[in-house]
């Protein structure tokens, strides 16, 4: 019971991070219908030079805010200089070029930094508090919840009580009317980018230490993860996401403690298959007309 | 070999539309797609057996090499370009064909079995399980779009590697298997040298492929397939059963790399995990995309690229005196920055990719020459 206790917890920090991630990929479905297959990459770089900060200056704090400002840049360099120019009629190609990304950006790392793991360090203390005598979170899954709620929040009033929220899911719903009433339909899908890749990084930030390091292939079982979260979501929804987000940290948490980590990967390809031939649309979608 | 090798021109001659000529061999190739590529395979059968009695040993193993990942290749832009179903997981498929391959000729030595029924029976079974492999995969992806399909497959790249660690008793974990191969016959004398009869080898399962790829490209099959691809409710309404035909394509798709996955594996006399990773995957999706899609030339092209662009880059590395540290970071990530930015590139600027771009310059010199 009291491992199911602790496995738990340990399941639903990782579930928050999932979310997080999940969203990220989300935000940039909404905004450009591309499922952005570097978004991984992209938050391994920015965790990356969170990492050179932190070496350089020491602190933690420093690094962290370098990492999320990274994201941001990343995010809107990826979509002005590549993004924007793929050709959209087929969705193939939008997938395709994200590898190509995938496969630079992890080079450029793996030259850079080399391909071995690089310690991350927490800011706060990863040893479980205990009540009573079950051990149940550590101060710094405390701080991972907290900082995915707080993205969580601020997302939500960004894109409902604000005019740049607005503009931006205008831009996304009809691109054509909100280009004749005047909004910057690109910069819209630039911030859009710039933001989920922020999201992406802060997740990566978050995630990193509780595994093995730093590594140029670090996220890519988290970006799985996150992606079938994302379809338990429905792709569309970003409350869909934060819940599928949870639910899929919950089930590898359990997997992994009852069966082995390396069965991870395999349980989420079993989970993915099973959403998307029981439900494709998500547990959260609306009835779509189909396009095909 | 690209030169001899191109069966499936997608702009060729229609058939239909060329006049009946005399009864004559040039005619009789004209009308039977068969016998053409009948004919092409043997000729290139003929000039790669000559090629290989002149390279050196070091070469004949890079051409076994571009043979085996033709296999893969070739079914990966049938599944991709001609069905428009996108698979980042055909790594993962040749790691079933290279570990059932692995098994089997270990288990047959273990037994005493030898003999030269021993490497295709092999071979045959690393198919079957592979196309076994790409029935279940295809299954579900006959019911998904785009990046949903991307998204499944992807999924199944990462999970294939660990799946040798979950079941270590069999498949040794990170370390892998030794494949036992037996040396070339001994009719072939004494001292033959092991990497001609691996490009042997390797280059029969590869014309095989192509030539059976060539011909259900061009048969009833083939259009269904690209049918499906441009517009499914169309082909639906012609009568084209749309899941079974992406099923098909993907079980297909699988063979061909089931058996590129088992010639490595008889190449490297080893499998592991490391060797079939997710890069592997996005290699060889990145090979397809660069070579052109959807043209099986294309996809000698790609092949021939997975094996010569590494050692262009190691090459040109060389020529740049590094301090050690530093070459030891390009060696192996050189190439990958080299291929994910032609990559992109290729995606945006010629998304015909190389067969397209020569098949715009063919068709410009046409236009210049004067017409007789």
């Amino acid at each position: 019971m009291d491992r199911f206790v602790f496995l738990t917890f340990d399941g639903l920090s990782k579930g928050a991070v999932l979310a997080a991630f999940a969203l990220a990929l989300v935000l940039i479905w909404r905004a450009a219908r591309i499922v952005n297959f570097a978004q991984g990459a992209m938050a391994v770089a920015a965790a990356y030079a969170g990492y050179s900060v932190t070496t350089a200056t020491g602190s933690y704090w420093l690094g962290f805010g370098a990492a999320l400002v990274g994201g941001l840049l990343i995010g809107m360099l990826v979509e002005r200089a590549v993004m924007r120019f793929v050709d959209h009629s087929s969705p193939l190609s939008e997938v395709i070029v994200a590898l190509g990304l995938v496969l630079v950006m992890q080079a450029v790392l793996g030259m850079i930094y080399g391909n071995e793991f690089l310690p991350a360090g927490t800011p706060f203390s990863r040893t479980a508090l205990s009540v009573g005598d079950v051990p149940l979170l550590s101060r710094y899954d405390l701080f991972v919840f907290g900082a995915v709620l707080l993205v969580l929040l601020g997302l939500a009033l960004l894109f409902t009580r604000t005019s740049v929220g607005l503009r931006m899911r205008a831009s996304a719903f009809a691109p054509e009317v909100s280009r004749l009433l005047g909004v910057n339909v690109g910069g819209m899908l630039t911030l859009g980018w710039a933001l989920a890749s922020a999201v992406g990084a802060l997740a990566a930030m978050l995630v990193i230490p509780t595994e093995l390091g730093l590594h140029p292939h670090a996220m890519d079982l988290v970006f799985v993860s996150a992606f079938t979260a994302a379809v338990v979501g429905g792709l569309d929804s970003p409350p869909g996401a934060v819940v599928g987000g949870l639910a899929v940290g919950l089930i590898l948490s359990y997997v992994s403690g009852y069966l082995g980590s390396d069965v991870t990967p395999m349980a989420v390809l079993v989970l993915l298959l099973a959403v998307l031939l029981v439900r494709p649309g998500g547990l959260f979608s609306s009835t779509v007309a189909r396009q095909a | 070999m690209s030169e001899t090798v191109t069966p499936a021109r997608e702009t060729g001659t229609n058939e239909a539309a060329v006049p009946r000529r005399a009864p004559g061999l040039p005619g009789l190739l004209n009308r039977s797609t068969l016998l053409r590529h009948l004919v092409l395979a043997v000729l290139a059968g003929v000039v790669l057996f000559l090629l290989t009695q002149q390279l050196d040993p070091f070469r004949n193993f890079q051409l076994a090499t571009v043979a085996a990942y033709l296999c893969a290749t070739a079914g990966l832009t049938l599944l991709v370009g001609m069905n428009g179903q996108l698979s980042l997981g055909h790594g993962a498929l040749m790691a079933v064909g290279a570990y059932t391959v692995a098994l089997t000729q270990n288990a047959l030595a273990d037994r005493g079995i030898t003999g030269n029924q021993v490497l295709p029976l092999s071979l045959a079974l690393g198919v079957l399980v592979t196309m076994a492999a790409g029935a279940v995969i295809g299954l579900a992806a006959a019911r998904l779009r785009g990046p949903y399909l991307a998204g499944v497959t992807l999924a199944v790249a990462v999970a294939v590697p660990a799946a040798t660690v979950t079941f270590d008793e069999v498949f040794n974990s990170e370390q892998g298997l030794s494949v036992a191969v037996e040396p070339p016959p001994l009719s072939l004398g004494l001292y033959f040298p092991n990497e001609r009869w691996q490009a042997w080898v390797a280059l029969t399962g590869a014309l095989l492929t192509m030539l059976l790829l060539a011909n259900l490209v061009r048969s009833r099959v083939g259009r269904n397939l690209r049918a499906v691809r441009d517009d499914e409710v169309a082909a639906r309404l012609a009568g084209i059963h749309v899941g079974r035909t992406q099923v098909l394509a993907f079980v297909v798709s699988a063979a061909s790399a089931g058996l590129g996955g088992g010639l490595l594996a008889l190449l490297a006399q080893s499998v592991s995990p490391g060797a079939f990773s997710l890069t592997l995957s996005l290699f060889l999706l990145m090979a397809v995309v660069i070579g052109g899609l959807g043209s099986l030339s294309g996809a000698v092209w790609g092949a021939i690229l997975l094996v010569a662009l590494p050692d262009l880059t190691h090459d040109s590395a060389q020529l740049v005196s590094l301090p050690p540290a530093v070459a030891q970071r390009l060696e192996g990530n050189l190439p990958l920055a080299v291929f994910g930015l032609t990559l992109i590139v290729v995606m945006i600027a010629a998304p015909g990719g190389v067969q397209g771009l020569l098949r715009r310059i063919g068709a410009r010199a046409r236009r210049r020459a004067p017409a007789r």
